[in-house]
């Protein structure tokens, strides 16, 4: 069956020779193209639109003063203090969301990954975090739990303070003093889930006659993970943090409501910036640019995402 | 596995290995069994904190302001509806409507797409199909953010802006590859063999999809809504820059409900608990196939 890893060559191709060449090779790609079409122009052309306006001095404040500057739109991308902070703030946030919710992730699905009374609610309540809107979410961290004076997490502090006889709690600011921690907290909360997930699932696919085996070997728990489960669970792990890096790069909901970017520019991401540069300095041309870099950044992720998700899929079609 | 044995089975000495190496098994297993409550409490434990924030944004949706506000928090003030009920005496549903409009619409249109592409990658595959699937995947890939500056430029100038049928053309667009990806990892379930049978049996197309074909994908089809349907219903990014009065959706309407009119906690939980209603009903029933969508058909 590997041979269907490559099918325009190897593949029994009966009907190939039925149709004889041209009018039945497009009679099979008929129910694809209107897909294909829709795809490229929704989302391909804006593409070469954004680089197009990459190479424009154009701010839609000064009407008169539209033109071609080549490419100084992007030493100003590379050279600007702002956006600098950005692609740092999008590293450290991106970093630390992705790989404290791939940890978290892992501890709750291998605690999962266990038979035990009410598995099913555990879980089901387990990935209700991902299934709150972005939105909603990132108020909820704001106005319910981070806010200073009757937040969930303060007044939690409060109720234990006063329980062991102390007047009152600290009252922290939480989003003015750990700005980015707070964001990221927030998404860990919401990622960890979609983490969960994917490495249950690689859990549950580990060959049981190995797992079984090792146990009649004597393996300890501790080198059963480490030399059968990790090594399996590897290919999703990397899913896991591909996914999840391609969609947390492109935060922009939590930013947005939490700190809206502050204090200072301190949790200023790059979609962030961008947006600002675009709909407050109205810099169409930088933000164009910027978006350009994004796009350059992402394509190098996506190769390795590509690459995994491609050798997942092979293991797939051959099996 | 070859490291594997490196362990106590090894140590075990000829003669009384044997039993020495039951023994251990045997004591390995009690203390399996003995540890096993233990952890099974720590994974309610760690269930419990993580749906916490869920269980009180519910709980404070149901409280009077004065008691959700309060601190330290007061769980057991009394329950009320008085925040749902203010929250649709203060317009949510045209909100709501756009939400539902543009979701429901952009997965229709998707399905629409998207299972005739699938029939052409899995049941009868075009030459480079993979290629194909490929593209498809790594449009999903380009961050949305970098398209928002042309994609509002085009909307301004077709007079679009505010307008949910430009919601739905972009989440047609945003959710078609995830769509393609899981309707041809459930056709590929297809058998191969009822198909050519059928075939050869001179069944028309109709037929064949009717008979064989929906049966099976009729699953898949369900999944792939659901998850279409939460990704547009929670789009926000689009749905805030590119829309004012008219064509607003329910996320739009949290952080404006927000903004002006001062911070109420207990309508704001009532509010965010509304528009995450859908997507926790529609999550929970695709909870099984959830996984194979969020990863693209990659892991079932």
């Amino acid at each position: 069956m590997t041979t269907l890893t490559a099918p325009p060559t190897t593949a029994p191709p009966p009907s190939r020779t039925r149709s004889s060449g041209g009018a039945g090779k497009w009679k099979r790609r008929l129910p694809l193209l209107p897909a294909l079409v829709f795809t490229i122009v929704v989302t391909q052309l804006p593409f070469v639109a954004t680089i197009v306006i990459s190479t424009f001095q154009w701010n839609i404040l000064k009407p008169g003063d539209r033109h071609f500057v080549g490419l100084s739109n992007f030493t100003f991308v590379f050279t600007d203090e702002r956006l600098r902070t950005a692609v740092l703030n999008t590293v450290v946030l991106t970093a630390s969301v992705v790989l404290i919710s791939v940890l978290l992730g892992l501890g709750l699905a291998m605690l999962l990954d266990r038979r035990f009374v009410g598995r099913g609610l555990a879980r089901t309540m387990l990935i209700a975090p991902f299934l709150v809107m972005p939105v909603a979410a990132a108020l909820l961290w704001k106005h319910a739990i981070y806010n200073p004076d009757y937040g969930l997490l303060n007044g939690t502090l409060n109720a234990v303070y006063r329980l062991f006889g102390a007047a009152n709690g600290p009252t922290v600011d939480w989003v003015s003093s750990y700005p980015m921690p707070a964001v990221v907290v927030s998404l860990v909360w919401q990622w960890t889930p979609f983490m969960m997930l994917i490495l249950l699932a690689g859990l549950q696919a580990q060959p049981g006659d190995v797992l079984e085996a090792a146990r009649v070997d004597g393996a300890s728990a501790l080198a059963t993970f480490r030399h059968i489960t990790l090594p399996h669970l590897r290919q999703y792990i990397e899913l896991g943090i591909l996914l999840g890096t391609i969609y947390v790069v492109q935060t922009f909901d939590a930013v947005y409501t939490i700190t809206q970017g502050g204090p200072g520019s301190q949790t200023t991401n790059l979609p962030y910036e961008i947006y600002l540069t675009m709909f407050r300095k109205y810099e169409y041309g930088q933000a164009a640019a910027a978006g350009v870099v994004v796009v350059l950044g992402s394509i190098v992720i996506a190769t390795f995402a590509l690459r995994t998700i491609a050798s997942l899929f092979r293991e797939e079609v051959s099996r | 596995m070859t490291d594997v044995p490196v362990t106590r089975a090894a140590v075990a000495v000829p003669g009384t290995g044997l039993r020495k190496l039951l023994r251990r098994r045997q004591d390995d297993q009690e203390a399996a069994a003995r540890l096993s409550p233990l952890w099974t409490f720590v994974a309610w434990l760690a269930t419990l904190a993580f749906f916490a924030p869920v269980a009180w944004m519910v709980l404070t949706s149901f409280h009077q302001e004065a008691d959700a506000a309060t601190n330290p928090p007061t769980p057991f003030a009394s329950l009320t509806f008085d925040q749902y009920r203010l929250l649709f005496s203060r317009d949510i549903t045209p909100f709501l409507l756009n939400s539902a409009m543009a979701s429901v619409i952009s997965t229709l249109l998707v399905l629409a797409f998207a299972v005739p592409t699938a029939y052409a990658l899995s049941i009868k595959p075009v030459q480079k199909w993979t290629d194909v699937m490929f593209f498809f995947l790594s449009t999903k890939f380009l961050p949305a953010i970098a398209a928002l500056l042309p994609v509002y430029l085009i909307v301004k100038d077709a007079g679009m802006l505010d307008n949910v049928w430009t919601l739905i053309v972009l989440y047609t667009a945003m959710n078609l590859p995830i769509a393609v990806w899981m309707m041809r990892s459930f056709l590929a379930e297809v058998p191969k063999e009822i198909l050519e049978a059928a075939e050869v049996d001179g069944a028309g197309l109709l037929t064949v999809l009717w008979r064989i074909v929906a049966p099976v994908a009729a699953p898949g089809l369900a999944a792939t809504s659901l998850i279409c349907f939460i990704f547009s219903w929670n789009e926000f990014m689009f749905a805030v820059n590119l829309t004012a009065t008219n064509a607003s959706t329910a996320p739009v309407f949290l952080v404006g409900f927000i903004t002006s009119e001062g911070l109420f906690l207990a309508r704001l939980c009532a509010a965010a608990t509304l528009v995450s209603l859908p997507v926790l009903i529609a999550g929970f029933a695709a909870q099984d196939k959830l996984v194979r969508g969020l990863s693209l058909g990659a892991v079932k």
